[in-house]
């Protein structure tokens, strides 16, 4: 399973977690926030930032390099 | 994180606005509980009127909805009749500081173990955009079309001169310190006042020309700086965020105890 999960009934498109994503991780297609795993570090900040409770972060996710670098 | 367990996931997707910061607070205080590992029976959310206060609508504790800038005043009531509940109380700017102003210096100055969350929006969201106690000079609103004249007041002053013993401030850009604080300001035994600054984009931003709520936010980071740093010693302009105040005073419900034991006769 992926780090990020988007609940796309409850994502209203506001782009907040695309623009404050420190790894350009999320994208908005037809207004609604889309995950791109490759770029994640698993940094949980979306989940915190989404006004909509529409994104989750399993944070034990991380990859072994990202964690250091966020450490 | 699982605060699945902590919201009313049947009234979701919620009614607030794309983008509106209400929704960062109320995700704020989610995980804020859930880190704290609090009994949701154990808690009860207050709130009066206006878009802030339907936040009470959301999260599975008890919860009061009551009337426009009464929220504190009902919750005073409530901890004196039931002092063991911790009970959240977010109000909006007009709610907290308008038409609630009064209730507001009293539960200060009271120094009730509550835990209000002003949401500062600096306008009335929920009736169309007028302009609020917190909105300041030169402000555009629904009722000011020439730009208000009338100056803000600085809640964190205002609760600090009032006897609130635990005030802070932060903003929705800040979303860890939203956490971190109201996790404080929960522990403190006594009245807590937090301010957030919020985005409401669908009439602030829109109305003042500030943009969307992603600009919005981007002006919270970049227009305020912790308290006791070098870049808030370089730009006095920046507006100040972090805890004023965390002292300890007699708590208002503890005094009343006091009372009662001294009226029966009890009195150690
Ligand atoms: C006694 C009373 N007066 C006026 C109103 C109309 N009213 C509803 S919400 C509101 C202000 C909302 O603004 P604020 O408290 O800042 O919250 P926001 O909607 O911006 O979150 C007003 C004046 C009311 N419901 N009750
Ligand atoms: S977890 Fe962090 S890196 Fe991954 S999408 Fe969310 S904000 Fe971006
Ligand atoms: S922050 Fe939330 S609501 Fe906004 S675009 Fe991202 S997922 Fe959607
Ligand atoms: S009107 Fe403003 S405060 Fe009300 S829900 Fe919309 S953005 Fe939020």
């Amino acid at each position: 399973m992926e780090a990020v999960s988007i609940n796309e009934r409850w994502c209203k498109g506001c782009g907040i977690c695309v623009a404050f994503c420190p790894k350009e991780a999320l994208v908005l297609e037809h207004e609604k926030a889309r995950h791109i795993p490759d770029r994640c570090i698993a940094c949980g900040m979306c989940e915190l930032y989404c006004p909509d409770l529409a994104i989750t972060v399993d944070t034990s996710k991380k990859p072994a390099r990202a964690k250091k670098e966020v450490a | 994180m699982a605060f699945q367990k902590l919201i009313r996931e049947r009234f979701f997707p919620h009614l607030w606005c794309p983008g509106c910061g209400h929704g960062t607070v109320l995700n704020g205080l989610l995980h804020a509980v859930d880190e704290l590992g609090l009994d949701q029976s154990s808690l009860c959310m207050v709130s009066g009127i206006g878009c802030s206060a339907r936040i009470a609508g959301y999260v599975d504790f008890h919860t009061m909805h009551t009337m426009h800038g009464r929220a504190l005043a009902c919750a005073t009531g409530l901890k004196l009749a039931r002092p063991s509940l911790t009970i959240f109380v977010p109000m909006g700017d007009g709610d907290a500081t308008a038409i609630g102003g009064n209730h507001f210096i009293h539960a200060c100055r009271r120094n009730i173990d509550l835990t209000a969350i002003v949401l500062n929006n600096r306008i009335y969201g929920m009736t169309g955009g007028q302009y609020s106690p917190l909105s300041g000079q030169g402000i555009l609103a629904t009722t000011a079309p020439y730009r208000s004249i009338d100056p803000a007041f600085d809640v964190v002053q205002l609760a600090l001169g009032a006897g609130a013993t635990f005030v802070a401030r932060t903003t929705a850009f800040h979303v860890k310190e939203i956490g971190s604080i109201i996790k404080k300001a929960v522990q403190h035994k006594g009245m807590s006042v937090v301010e957030i600054f919020v985005q409401c984009p669908t009439y602030f931003g829109r109305k003042n020309k500030i943009g969307d709520a992603v600009q919005m936010l981007e002006q919270y980071r970049d227009r305020t700086a912790p308290l006791g740093s070098k870049k808030l010693e370089a730009d006095p302009s920046l507006i100040a965020r972090g805890i004023f105040k965390d002292e300890q005073r007699p708590e208002y419900c503890e005094e009343y105890a006091k009372i009662i034991a001294r009226a029966q006769g009890k009195e150690a």
